[in-house]
């Protein structure tokens, strides 16, 4: 990312001159009060916004400048994972992770076998044919978890996983986070929990008012809350 | 696309009706009824305009002979009429025969009138009636009679009869009936499909954020709209059925417990198999097109994400 702007139509100026290089297999906490910048630097990599200036690339490409075309194709080398879960409400589990694959038109034998491993993974094997209503938050979440990783993305961006989770849950997700970080993708990951980013130390990229502030390797959330 | 990409678009459609079960029924309550109006008012046109073709084909030439010409004259007058190409049928009317019909349609109270005319004094001529194929042109059949008769040095024919300004006043009314009929028609089919593209647009607005969930997991929009087409698809055409087996149901009842009274009034109401195709071909087809329509607008609404 690359001397980025953005400013909203209304005028706010949500970033002013982001730069920052992110590693592959890295594993990254963006923390900042609430209205810093955070979530539209989340946006900004998954293409949910576009820089009013400056460059973005993700795996090589140049996303600030992707035809609207080709969006969908970078999106399913990124996995999103939100504070609110987005599952689809009248899909099965089964259904909603099996969905991320059909997009990509996988074979219908594959997408059985990959799914049901998947929801092994997240430990919801056996919830598969349940719709989401009938899970607790943190099951949701794993969820969405496993239909952010079924296409094996390259970069999982998670905007507040455990937002709305208690503090038991939202280990387990983490756990979780730390598993699949583990097996090689890279995590970007906003969050405003204090206890995780102090325990489980990762770099830390602190943005305030739309400017980066701090950016330290293992570093501490820095926040009192 | 890949075959089987369809086959899933497509059981994902039939599916989310089964899914958004409420929505669903809505639409389909919807689309069956407003096509249950243009129904009835099709089966009403068609009816209307079968009849005014009855009395349209109730006009005939009559053709009065001279009183003094042969019975080999008249034959031959008869066979040219009937050669000419217009001509639908022709039927000799005697001038007994002749006496016999004015007698019956001046009714009880005019017979006094003719009490003193039996076969021997009877004033009338001998006539033929013809038929023509169209209607419409038959000015210019009976002028055709006019000729063949005035080509014979004999003048065979008295005179040439159809009932001249009022047939014309006829056509321009029956063709007034039919135009407003077909008017009325295509309104309530318009109003049909802003209600049933209307009450798609709702059930899709409902899940606009499923939409935005799609396109995150990097959906194209293609593979998106797709099962929305077919869903569309299967509304539309669920509900334009229920309609048609409904609507045809109740009209061959109706058609037949009134054929009697009808009949009596001298009135042939078109059959449900005469109608049937046509009714159902317009109300299935509007209801499936528009219910493609009808999403293929609204998604495109929400996939800009």
């Amino acid at each position: 990312m690359r001397d980025v702007w953005k400013i909203y139509p209304d005028g706010s100026q949500a970033l002013r001159g982001v730069s920052v290089l992110i590693e592959r297999n890295e594993f990254v906490y963006i923390v900042g009060p609430s209205g810093a910048g955070k979530s539209t630097f989340m946006k900004l990599i998954y293409r949910e916004e576009v820089p009013t200036r400056g460059e973005i690339s993700v795996n090589g490409f140049n996303i600030g400048k992707l035809k609207p075309r080709k969006i969908p194709y970078i999106r399913r080398n990124i996995g999103v994972v939100f504070q609110d879960f987005r599952l689809l409400p009248k899909l099965t589990v089964y259904e909603n992770v099996a969905f991320a694959m059909e997009v990509i038109e996988a074979p219908r034998r594959l997408i059985r076998k990959r799914v049901m491993e998947v929801l092994e993974l997240v430990g919801l094997k056996s919830k598969a044919n349940s719709l989401p209503a009938q899970l607790s938050g943190g099951e949701q979440q794993r969820v969405a978890i496993a239909r952010a990783i079924v296409n094996n993305p390259a970069v999982i961006v998670a905007d507040e996983p455990t937002g709305n989770l208690d503090p038991e849950t939202s280990w387990g997700i983490m756990n979780l986070l730390e598993e699949i970080h583990f097996r090689g993708a890279t995590i970007v990951m906003a969050t405003h929990n204090k206890e995780i980013v102090n325990t489980l130390r990762k770099r830390v990229i602190a943005i305030e008012n739309g400017v980066i502030v701090r950016d330290e390797p293992k570093g501490e959330y820095g926040y009192e809350i | 696309m890949k075959f089987s990409t369809l086959l899933r678009h497509l059981r994902e459609g039939s599916l989310s009706v089964v899914r958004n079960g409420w929505m669903s029924f809505a639409s389909i309550s919807s689309i069956a009824i407003s096509l249950f109006i243009l129904g009835v008012f099709l089966l009403l046109t068609l009816n209307v305009n079968n009849l005014t073709k009855q009395i349209e084909n109730q006009v005939q030439i009559r053709v009065f002979l001279s009183l003094d010409i042969s019975r080999e004259k008249i034959e031959a007058i008869g066979r040219s009429i009937g050669a000419l190409p217009e001509v639908s049928r022709i039927r000799f009317v005697s001038k007994a025969e002749g006496l016999e019909i004015l007698r019956r349609n001046l009714g009880e109270d005019g017979q006094g009138i003719l009490d003193e005319y039996d076969d021997t004094n009877n004033p009338l001529p001998d006539s033929y009636t013809v038929e023509v194929v169209d209607p419409e042109r038959i000015a210019e059949v009976a002028a055709k009679i006019r000729a063949i008769g005035d080509a014979d040095p004999d003048r065979p024919i008295r005179s040439v009869r159809y009932g001249q300004g009022t047939v014309e006043m006829l056509f321009r009314v029956t063709n007034a009936v039919r135009n407003v009929g077909l008017v009325i028609v295509l309104g309530l089919a318009f109003t049909a499909t802003l209600l049933i593209s209307n009450t798609i647009r709702i059930t899709i607005f409902a899940r606009r954020r499923e939409i935005g969930i799609m396109k995150l997991v990097g959906a194209t929009n293609s593979f998106i709209r797709w099962p929305f087409f077919v869903e569309g698809a299967l509304l539309g055409f669920i509900g334009s059925a229920v309609t048609t087996a409904v609507l045809l149901a109740a009209y061959n009842w109706l058609v037949q417990s009134l054929q009697l009274e009808f009949g009596l009034m001298m009135i042939r109401l078109v059959t449900v198999r005469e109608s049937g195709l046509l009714v159902a071909g317009v109300l299935i087809g509007i209801g499936t097109l528009i219910g493609i329509w009808g999403s293929a607008i609204s998604v495109r609404k929400y996939l800009k994400v």
